[in-house]
């Protein structure tokens, strides 16, 4: 290797690593100018927001607790965005996974821990792996847009929540539309009392990590992003490309579902109908802003959580609506893009 | 069914039909220009979102509906303009700038929103523009009903339909912009301006979904809320594929994707029907996931370079 590569693998390497710290300045900086249209004192928001992210050790937890289903949802996304698959679906994968695992939680509630943790954690990724799979079946089968499929299957999979937990999941006792507690057996363990920080968050860490393996460290993982970067050079090259886009939204959505059963083990215990505020949303910036690399989406997930967790707060003590969030979190992502390291590649049209 | 209470309860549905297809056809008819000219924009959604909520609060602070119908309009060419300068002259990836899009105009109209607005006490509703009732036809038994009895905005489809038909296969404009979708070299090469012509047709496509988030505040509901486009945005990008890239085919499948909302409106308010309302407010989400698979020839009539920047 000459000098003159390694300098550009460097070059791209800082490139790739810093524009995130360029990119959230910039997002803040035009929150600030939308603050002080709108009459706030942007200053005293972030400070409320700051605060409340990180102001003690509760605080912080409460930013791993909020990142740990960002964590799940964005290094799955990754996976699908290297295979240049367009999973917008991720918040109905979500709710999937949250549902099957309440299921299991609630009517196994009877199994001994040991086997009730683990059948929890497994319905939930396939219940989100399936729902994942279907729009990858919709666009292998019948070439339909995955955008369009995977958003209409959140709708439907949000609409089939409200529905179990109005209807036929509905608790027995208590007018809430939710459902019972799922049984104890079922429960992650808190291991920091009296925080809520649980063994869900230790095994996004490790998700992340597994994935950032597979894709960047296999030869699986170099044909799936082979599919991604040019889809006709890899099925010339041999590759089944319908199999790689059927297996990146597995895993996307499986991803996705464990989300849901690790917040419903570890926080909720119950579903609900918002049991996601958004999080399959927040997920996709998530994984943009480290450009698709599920071990950024650690870093990219927390910061994510503490925007998110340090909003509420600055909901409650600045009085400024935190649905600003999410117009921080679109500006970070069109940063990122500002600064090229979301340039195009190369997908032209098959056939 | 008794003949007659079907044929009022077909009336109702049909007559419902048009009005719910509207701001999905006009967001669709505009994505038409887009895609033909091979930009996407999945960021329809967002971009609907701020020209509810721009016409919504001018229209609130002037009352002059036609006024908030305006902002609605220069919003989305301002939006465009922004979608344009991210996809075309920067080339970054359009699926990635138009999930964007859809965060910042939810972020923005829900922030907006909350700090003007969801704090008053005062009713913030609108006087909607109003149902135009056709002198003589509109009293033609069934279709006088379902077809002559509208407000301003829903008959403005007629209008837009065919004038873009009209600028797309019958102007130089149009076969130009036609022209870049499919062969931008070749249109370069014979002196159309490629980068001139995409941006032309992203800013006409979200000017038409800034106006069809602006029927909703405008036409149908009184009031912004948040998330009231509801995935009308997602729909109308399946509509442009249902109906073909063409301006009428976009009239004619939304209309279909409006018999479902209609139906499902319908239904919801029926006693005697024991369906789980969640299961028809999936209606028009799961119809929009069968056309789609209902449709797998599409490809052939896709503008050739959609997604792909030029140069």
């Amino acid at each position: 290797m000459d000098f003159g590569s390694i300098k550009k693998r460097l070059l791209k390497f800082s490139r790739s690593a810093w524009t995130p710290f360029a990119a959230i300045p910039i997002a803040l900086g035009i929150g600030a100018i939308v603050l002080l249209i709108a009459g706030y004192n942007p200053l005293q928001a972030y400070t409320a927001m700051w605060q409340g992210a990180f102001k003690d050790r509760t605080a912080i937890t409460e930013v791993l607790i909020k990142a740990t289903p960002l964590i799940f949802i964005g290094a799955g996304l990754a996976v699908a965005f290297r295979c240049s698959i367009w999973n917008i679906g991720a918040e109905g994968q979500f709710y999937a996974g949250a549902v099957a695992a309440t299921a299991v939680g609630i009517y196994l509630g009877d199994l001994p821990r040991f086997l009730l943790v683990p059948l929890v954690l497994i319905a939930g990724a396939s219940s989100g792996a399936l729902w994942g799979m279907l729009a990858a079946f919709l666009k292998n089968r019948f070439g339909a847009n995955e955008v369009v499929t995977t958003i209409m299957l959140n709708y439907i999979a949000i609409f089939i929540t409200g529905w179990l937990v109005t209807g036929p999941m509905i608790e027995t006792e208590g007018l809430f539309a939710q459902t019972a507690k799922i049984s104890q057996n079922a429960w992650l363990w808190r291991f920091l009392p009296p925080t809520r920080l649980h063994t869900g968050f230790i095994l996004a860490l490790v998700l992340a990590v597994v994935l950032y393996i597979i894709i960047f460290k296999t030869s699986l993982g170099y044909t799936i992003r082979a599919v991604g970067i040019n889809p006709d050079a890899a099925r010339y090259a041999g590759i089944n490309v319908k199999r790689k886009v059927l297996l990146a939204m597995a895993i996307s959505g499986g991803a996705a579902g464990l989300g849901g059963a690790v917040e419903v083990s570890a926080i909720s215990y119950r579903l609900y109908q918002l049991i996601s505020p958004g999080y399959g949303f927040d997920g996709i910036a998530v994984s943009l802003l480290v450009n698709n690399n599920p071990l950024g989406v650690i870093f990219s997930g927390i910061l994510f959580g503490a925007l998110r967790s340090g909003a509420e707060v600055m909901q409650m003590n600045a009085k400024v609506p935190s649905v600003l969030v999410f117009l921080i979190q679109g500006l970070v992502v069109l940063s990122v893009v500002a600064f090229g390291v979301y340039s195009y590649v190369s997908k032209e049209k098959e056939e | 069914m008794e003949l007659i209470p079907s044929i009022l309860f077909l009336q109702s549905i049909l007559a419902a039909t048009w009005r719910m297809a509207t701001p999905i056809l006009y967001a669709a008819v505009g994505e038409v220009f887009s895609e033909k000219a091979g930009v996407i924009n999945i960021g329809l959604e967002g971009v609907m979102l701020i020209g509810a909520f721009s016409a919504y609060s001018v229209a609130f602070e002037s009352g002059s509906l036609w006024l908030g119908l305006l902002a609605a309009i220069l919003a989305g060419i301002l939006s465009g303009l922004i979608f344009a300068f991210f996809t075309i002259t920067i080339k970054a990836n359009q699926i990635v700038v138009g999930a964007a899009f859809n965060m910042i105009g939810m972020g923005i109209t829900g922030f907006l929103y909350r700090s003007m607005y969801a704090v008053s006490a005062v009713p913030l509703g609108l006087k909607t523009f109003q149902s135009v009732e056709i002198p003589f036809l509109s009293s033609i038994p069934f279709f006088g009903e379902v077809l002559f009895k509208h407000n301003i905005m829903v008959y403005g489809t007629l209008l837009v339909v065919p004038l873009a038909t009209f600028v797309l296969y019958k102007t130089a404009f149009g076969l130009s912009i036609r022209a870049v979708g499919e062969h931008p070299k070749a249109a370069d090469t014979v002196g159309v301006n490629v980068f001139r012509m995409r941006y032309l047709s992203v800013m006409i496509g979200t000017a038409l979904a800034a106006v069809g988030g602006a029927f909703l505040v405008l036409a149908y509901a009184d009031q912004f809320v948040e998330g009231v486009v509801s995935g009308r945005g997602f729909i109308a990008l399946a509509v442009v594929v249902f109906g073909r890239w063409k301006p009428w085919g976009a009239f004619w499948s939304s209309l279909l994707f409006g018999i479902f909302y209609a139906l499902q409106l319908r239904i919801q308010t029926m006693p005697d029907v024991n369906i789980p309302y969640q299961f028809l407010q999936a209606l028009p989400y799961l119809a929009t996931l069968l056309v789609l698979v209902g449709f797998n020839k599409r490809r052939v009539q896709a503008p050739k370079t959609l997604g792909v920047p030029y140069k």
